[in-house]
């Protein structure tokens, strides 16, 4: 028994040690490091800080989550443009939407950040709020004829640290030839979306389609029908949040929508409504080009309020920032790259490729006249709310008010709770999230 | 770093006496000599194992044990500022009714998983006790299930589940049980017990594999015996097959134990622990606090209980395997 004490005391003193020889190792290390620094680089910054033209940084690096096709080779076309236009190559990592805000994160703590970072508008705020981001105005970027709610999205304390080339939102998007078969007309109020879904509904085909999952995008597709209730994301438990989330859960109850919508991904509902399962379906912009593809005969028509009128949807897209890499050459650099990708001319082809809203409303007005079925989802855009911005100004917490609410979707949808409980518990939670 | 020595030391001497005077011999001062120089080297082939130990579970495990007493969000990562909250972070915890969910799944998902999984594995091992044509081949193929990538096998229940196109549903009408579509990943009854079937149906080669081993090691004489002695198909399985299957059985249910509470990428390909956190488990309901709502803090101290359950099982097999150690040498 002694001995094994003594061995065991051993061991903690050797491990110490190891440990101790490894502490000073680690402090000497970033004054070892400086000594090749000090021969290298600092030639670079100097050269920026007096302002000598010519591009002293010949690479860049970026991230992104379009790592999916067709999304992932049309963003890389535009950023090949850039290249071409700038001379500054562009290292691009494109990784799972899942995944780039836990990789930032990491990358933020090791200050081992990308030179030009993309990321969803709603995750701008909490990300700018952590101090990891350049306000983008130090590098000259162009607010003027932006849309003023992108602006809003992409500010944090009165400085704008993010902007997207292009912006989307949602619509109802629906089979003309079931509509013609059925008789029906595309659906102007609620009222109408349920008589409309419940007239389609026959055969193994489902009158409307929507995405209900536990992500970001559960929130994202149901609050069009929060909002135009006249609800407000600081009281989730509202009779007006009440009313809509009644609304959803009456389709899938009634059969018109399927069980399923709380599986489905908005990719998922788009096969739906390609392969002829459902007559009419809530989708993104973005789809548009993959259904005139696909020589599929439909119209747009925008998400209604309870009694008439477009609602108010969520403003989509992904903002471009500068991180605060500590190394101002080539920040200076990303700037420039930055201001490309946002210059009309990109802005409009990169739109038109991805079937997204050009964020400065002279391009919209173009994308409008070169596509037709655009036209309602440029003329819901201006009206769109960021979804950390007004009414509810919830900033770097709205994911904190956003993930009990999909949770509350899912509660109501799935008949595990009413509405009204779903949303009552959603509220308790956000709150203590917020304290 | 010098103080700690000042306190070992005099430790050690007092150890290292204590050992000499047991020995007790005139050849004190040589055997002294040797035995330090014995017991320095022990410690040279110890230094990896326990340095690896430390950098690799020690570490880990006290780091997340820090973040789960402070505030740790997305910001602490960039500013390495994360607030001493205390038990903070459990109280919010417990508070959750989606946490007693998770913690009624964990204990549901791991005892149905293993008495299933066992049963059915032990059924198709005596089954293949007996030789027959292709019994080689179809042996191969029932391992299949665990040959499959996880995230592959999610996949395909996810289809078989699938409410409306499902082979599931499918086979169930065409029997004429119900004209119903069973909404089995989307139910939140059902949805835990879909991702359950999917986890048993997984881990039934593993148990099948290791008690077809551990058949295979009983003496054939055995049955043989007790053939003559007039004994029934079922009193051979009971006082011959099952007690000496006990040491094989306690491994493979042990090992399946461990398996099945860190059981993540099941959940996670087919219900994502959803619909609205039906099917979390610790694990999974750990993560989606960390990754999803980026409250650091908070997946740490579901991790800490999670780790505590481990522990707790992880003790109770130590003291299994040093009653079994004991009879054994008795």
């Amino acid at each position: 028994m002694k001995k094994q004490l003594f061995v065991l005391g051993a061991v903690i003193l050797a491990v110490a040690m190891i440990l101790s020889a490894c502490a000073p190792a680690a402090t000497q290390a970033p004054a070892a490091t400086e000594v090749p620094a000090a021969t290298q680089p600092p030639a670079a910054p100097q050269a920026t800080a007096t302002s000598v033209p010519g591009p002293a940084v010949t690479k860049v690096s970026e991230w992104d989550y379009q790592s999916a096709d067709p999304q992932k080779t049309q963003w890389q076309t535009v950023l090949n443009e850039c290249t071409a236009s700038t001379g500054i190559a562009i290292d691009r990592q494109a990784v799972p939407r899942d995944e780039l805000i836990t990789k930032v994160l990491l990358a933020a703590q090791q200050k081992q950040l990308p030179d030009v970072l993309r990321i969803d508008n709603p995750d701008l705020q909490q990300v700018a709020d952590t101090g990891a981001l350049a306000p983008l105005t130090d590098y000259g970027v162009d607010l003027s004829g932006l849309y003023p709610n992108l602006i809003q999205a992409g500010s944090y304390k009165g400085k704008v640290y993010g902007i997207a080339p292009g912006i989307n939102g949602m619509a109802l998007i629906y089979n003309k030839d079931m509509f013609a078969a059925a008789g029906v007309q595309p659906p102007t109020t609620w009222a109408e979306v349920e008589d409309v879904a419940a007239k389609l509904t026959k055969g193994g085909v489902y009158g409307i389609a929507f995405s209900a999952p536990a992500t970001e995008e559960g929130s994202w597709q149901f609050e069009p029908w929060f909002w135009g209730a006249g609800a407000d994301l600081s009281k989730l438990d509202s009779p007006e949040a009440v009313k809509a989330l009644q609304f959803w859960t009456d389709l899938v109850t009634k059969g018109y929508a399927s069980k399923s919508v709380v599986q489905w991904s908005q990719g998922d509902v788009n096969d739906q409504f390609m392969a002829g399962k459902a007559a009419m379906q809530q989708n993104g912009v973005w789809n548009l080009s993959a259904l005139e593809k696909a020589k599929i005969n439909f119209g747009v028509v925008p998400i209604p309020k309870p009694d008439g009128g477009a609602a108010p949807g969520p403003m989509g897209g992904e903002v471009l920032t500068i991180p605060n890499s500590g190394d101002a050459a080539k920040m200076e650099a990303a700037g420039k790259v930055v201001n490309c990708l946002l210059s009309d001319k990109e802005m409009l082809e990169w739109a038109t490729l991805q079937a997204y809203i050009p964020s400065r409303q002279s391009v919209a007005a173009q994308s409008v006249a070169n596509d037709p079925n655009m036209k309602s989802f440029v003329d819901a855009a201006a009206a769109e709310f960021s979804r950390t911005g007004p009414p509810a100004n919830l900033g770097p917490n709205y994911s904190k008010v956003s993930q009990p609410l999909w949770n509350a979707i899912q509660a109501a949808l799935t008949g595990a709770k009413s509405p009204q409980d779903a949303l009552t518990a959603a509220q308790q939670q956000a709150e203590s999230a917020l304290k | 770093m010098a103080t700690k020595q000042d306190r070992d030391d005099p430790n050690m001497a007092r150890v290292v006496e204590g050992a000499a005077a047991h020995a007790a011999a005139p050849l004190i001062h040589r055997v002294g000599r040797w035995q330090r120089r014995e017991q320095l080297i022990g410690l040279l082939f110890l230094g990896p194992a326990a340095f690896y130990l430390v950098a690799f579970y020690v570490y880990p495990i006290l780091l997340n044990f820090y973040m789960s007493v402070t505030r740790y969000t997305a910001k602490s990562f960039v500013t390495g500022e994360a607030p001493f909250i205390g038990l903070d972070n459990f109280k919010r915890l417990v508070s959750n009714p989606d946490f007693s969910t998770a913690v009624r799944n964990t204990v549901v998902f791991t005892l149905g998983s293993l008495f299933f999984q066992f049963a059915i594995g032990l059924a198709i091992a005596l089954f293949f006790q007996r030789k027959f044509p292709l019994s080689g081949v179809l042996r191969a193929l029932i391992l299949m299930p665990w040959l499959a990538p996880v995230l592959v096998s999610g996949a395909v229940w996810v289809r078989l589940f699938d409410m409306d196109y499902g082979v599931v549903n499918f086979v169930i009408r065409t029997l004429g049980v119900t004209s119903q579509h069973i909404a089995w990943l989307t139910d939140p009854h059902l949805a835990p017990i879909s991702v359950l079937i999917a986890n048993i149906w997984i881990g039934i080669p593993f148990n099948m594999v290791i008690l077809y081993g551990g058949l295979q090691a009983i003496p054939g004489e055995l049955y043989e015996a007790a053939a003559i002695d007039g004994a029934s198909p079922w009193q051979r399985f009971r006082y011959i097959s099952w007690p000496l299957l006990r040491t094989v059985s306690t491994v493979v249910l042990l090992l399946g134990l461990v398996y099945t509470l860190k059981v993540f990428d099941v959940i996670m390909s087919i219900t994502r622990g959803g619909p609205a956190n039906v099917s979390q488990t610790l694990n999974t309901y750990a993560y989606s606090l960390s990754f999803s709502l980026l409250d650091f803090g908070l997946g740490a101290a579901a991790g800490d209980i999670l780790m505590v359950v481990v522990l707790i099982f992880g003790l109770l097999y130590l003291r299994y395997a040093y009653r079994v150690e004991r009879e054994a040498g008795q």
